[in-house]
């Protein structure tokens, strides 16, 4: 993967270089045939070149993951796409009480190797139906994970990495993440790569060239905010934070967050998310983290969620962008915590 | 998927195919039977915790449909109301007692219960409408592999209600899947009866798919697997959907006391138990039957309730 090269560019060549190397990988979902190639062009391509194994489907998003979720258990390495990760809800019952369910209820004597794509998120002005990161209603389910891809790690990587694991994924993608180039390394930071067994879907860990004054543990689409908010505060403010960039959601990348803790003193730590804050991923992660120094005997310190508000994503563009998180708003929350 | 560690003894029924002689769907049947009413019995003992849906009046269309079947590779996607589909298919019935009683032996290790069972080729799920749409996944897989397998989705009238049984009927007849749907409209969701949930008929909804659909009573071995073999085999041979409907009653509850049907109208539906029917065409040998049935339910009552695995 070259440094110019795009987070949609990363995942269409991930995709395709999946469908290349296992014939157990079948695509499908609305629109996703050529010359069309999706309503995002992830699965551009794919279908000229792959023939009977890329397939289009009615609008049927329940049915989309019901028949891939059969295709799993019959040995196939099914990934489904949800054109808007909006009309998740549609495939919900499929997720958690069928796909989710059948490993641990059929008494793993079945797995389901199942990804579901599906774009988030907003600031392209689709309105309050087609704008939303409804990924958050997702975490915590037994036998689901949740993992978005981000440009600091190698998408495409990422999406073969949820294709080869044995059950099923939720991956997010963020519709205005796809033009972000995907990038290794940022300037003043030293880059940790966080993987290991217990949590397949690696942790990218900025840590910054002075001691950290706090942490910023965001995902997908919020990461370029995060990274913005952390070069102000730098410039502006002289406080240098961490950043934590997860790509598994759930479950909760737990050694991962006690890696980051190590025996340092409290220092704040603020979660960013697109979604309203309220029962969602910051949450969980901050609990976590403060279960983890509780039970180190760490001190605890500032803790602060950023999301949207809690309300539905207006069309109009000023209503939208004062609705979702800013950078500002990252810079503001972490300045309460001083 | 290999064997998991439920019990493998002799409790079990012999399963039939479309050439069995009539007193053995005769014993697999009334197998079923016995051992739903086990079921039924053994939680109004207060011996099992927990649910159970019996198909106590429809156990002939269990047989037919499955003898009709080729089990070799052929695969089967139940619902909620699936024993007399998983005894047919398998005829593995201590492993399905021992996981309804919750024991590590059972054919789930007892993590899935009466609704939640894998076997082979044979799969269940108690969410109804959703099992219709991995069925067609299913048949999907089969397909796109060329085994030449038919897949048999078993749902009821009540699950016309759901969406996603639309959505599946639509792209198996789309994409041309060998699937059967395997509906048995015995009259009653629950406590609501047909006719206040279902507009229209059950042969129109699959004819507007293009999915050639044939009724049967349900109540007669013969002319259920007579069907059940033509709707099979077209379905192997034209590789596309078709459809059968038994029209059996459900005689027993829903769960297990939970029946508001008209005292009198169950009794005449008991009157005409397609069981008793089919027990007077098996002829001489329906009593041994009955005795060996009799004999099999004490035998998986005792093991279910002792400690180890019913040996």
């Amino acid at each position: 993967m070259t440094s110019e090269a795009s987070v949609l560019a990363s995942l269409n060549a991930g995709l395709r270089a999946a469908l290349a190397d296992d014939a157990r990988v079948i695509v499908l979902g609305e629109d996703v045939l050529d010359p069309y190639g999706g309503a995002f062009k992830v699965t551009r391509g794919l279908s000229e070149k792959f023939p009977g194994r890329v397939l289009a489907t009615p609008i049927s998003e329940a049915a989309i993951v019901a028949v891939a979720t059969g295709l799993a258990l019959r040995g196939f390495r099914p990934v489904a796409e949800i054109m808007f990760g909006d009309f998740l809800f549609l495939a919900g019952d499929q997720i958690v009480n069928h796909a989710a369910k059948y490993r641990a209820m059929f008494n793993d004597q079945v797995r389901v190797p199942l990804v579901i794509r599906a774009p988030m998120g907003g600031r392209r002005g689709y309105g309050p139906t087609h704008s939303q990161s409804l990924e958050k209603h997702f975490l915590g389910v037994p036998g689901l994970w949740v993992a978005a891809p981000h440009p600091l790690t190698d998408p495409g990587a990422l999406l073969r990495q949820a294709i080869a694991l044995d059950d099923p994924v939720l991956f997010v993608e963020n519709k205005i993440g796809y033009g972000e180039p995907v990038r290794r390394e940022v300037p003043g930071y030293a880059t940790i790569r966080l993987a290991d067994a217990a949590v397949p879907f690696p942790t990218v860990w900025l840590k910054p060239q002075a001691p950290a004054d706090g942490l910023l543990v965001c995902y997908g689409g919020m990461t370029p905010f995060a990274l913005e908010a952390a070069r102000h505060l730098r410039e502006r403010e002289q406080l240098h934070l961490g950043l934590l960039v997860v790509s598994q959601l759930s479950p909760v990348p737990v050694a991962h967050l006690a890696a980051v803790l190590g025996d340092a003193a409290a220092f704040p730590i603020v979660t960013v998310e697109e979604a309203p804050a309220e029962g969602g991923w910051g949450a969980e992660i901050i609990a976590t983290i403060a279960q983890l120094r509780d039970a180190r005997g760490l001190e605890s310190a500032s803790y602060r969620r950023v999301g949207a508000k809690t309300a539905p994503i207006p069309s109009a563009r000023a209503l939208e962008e004062a609705m979702l998180p800013q950078a500002r708003d990252i810079v503001a929350a972490v300045l309460e915590c001083f | 998927m290999s064997d998991g560690p439920y019990a493998a003894n002799d409790l079990r029924l012999a399963v039939t195919d479309r050439a069995s002689p009539l007193a053995d769907h005769y014993r697999l049947a009334a197998g079923i039977r016995g051992f739903e009413q086990l079921l039924l019995d053994a939680f109004a003992q207060g011996r099992v915790a927990g649910t159970t849906h019996t198909c106590m009046g429809q156990e002939i269309a269990a047989v037919a449909i499955t003898a009709a079947l080729d089990r070799a590779r052929d695969c089967v996607f139940s619902n909620h109301r699936g024993h007399g589909h998983f005894l047919a298919y398998c005829g593995e019935a201590f492993a399905l007692l021992a996981e309804i009683f919750g024991r590590p032996d059972g054919v789930c290790g007892g993590r899935g219960g009466s609704q939640h069972l894998h076997r082979r080729n044979f799969y269940s799920n108690g969410v109804l409408g959703g099992t219709v749409g991995n069925a067609v996944g299913i048949a999907l897989a089969e397909k796109q592999r060329a085994t030449g397998a038919v897949t048999c989705a078993w749902l009821g009238d009540g699950a016309f209600g759901e969406g996603l049984v639309y959505e599946a009927m639509n792209i198996a007849a789309l994409w041309k899947l060998p699937i059967l749907f395997a509906i048995e409209a015995n009259g009653i969701a629950q406590t609501t009866p047909t006719d206040m949930q279902l507009a229209g008929t059950l042969s129109a909804r699959c004819a507007a798919f293009d999915i050639p659909v044939e009724e049967v009573s349900g109540a007669d071995l013969a002319e259920t697997l007579g069907a059940a073999v033509r709707a099979v085999d077209a379905t192997r041979a034209e590789q596309r959907p078709h459809a059968v409907i038994s029209r059996a009653l459900r005689l027993g509850p829903h769960s297990k006391g939970d029946d508001t049907r008209d005292p009198a109208m169950l009794r005449a539906a008991w009157g005409h138990d397609p069981l008793t029917a089919l027990r007077r065409e098996a002829g001489g040998a329906a009593d041994a039957i009955d005795r060996e049935i009799a004999d099999l339910v004490r035998a998986m009552l005792a093991a279910a309730l002792a400690g180890s695995a019913g040996a």
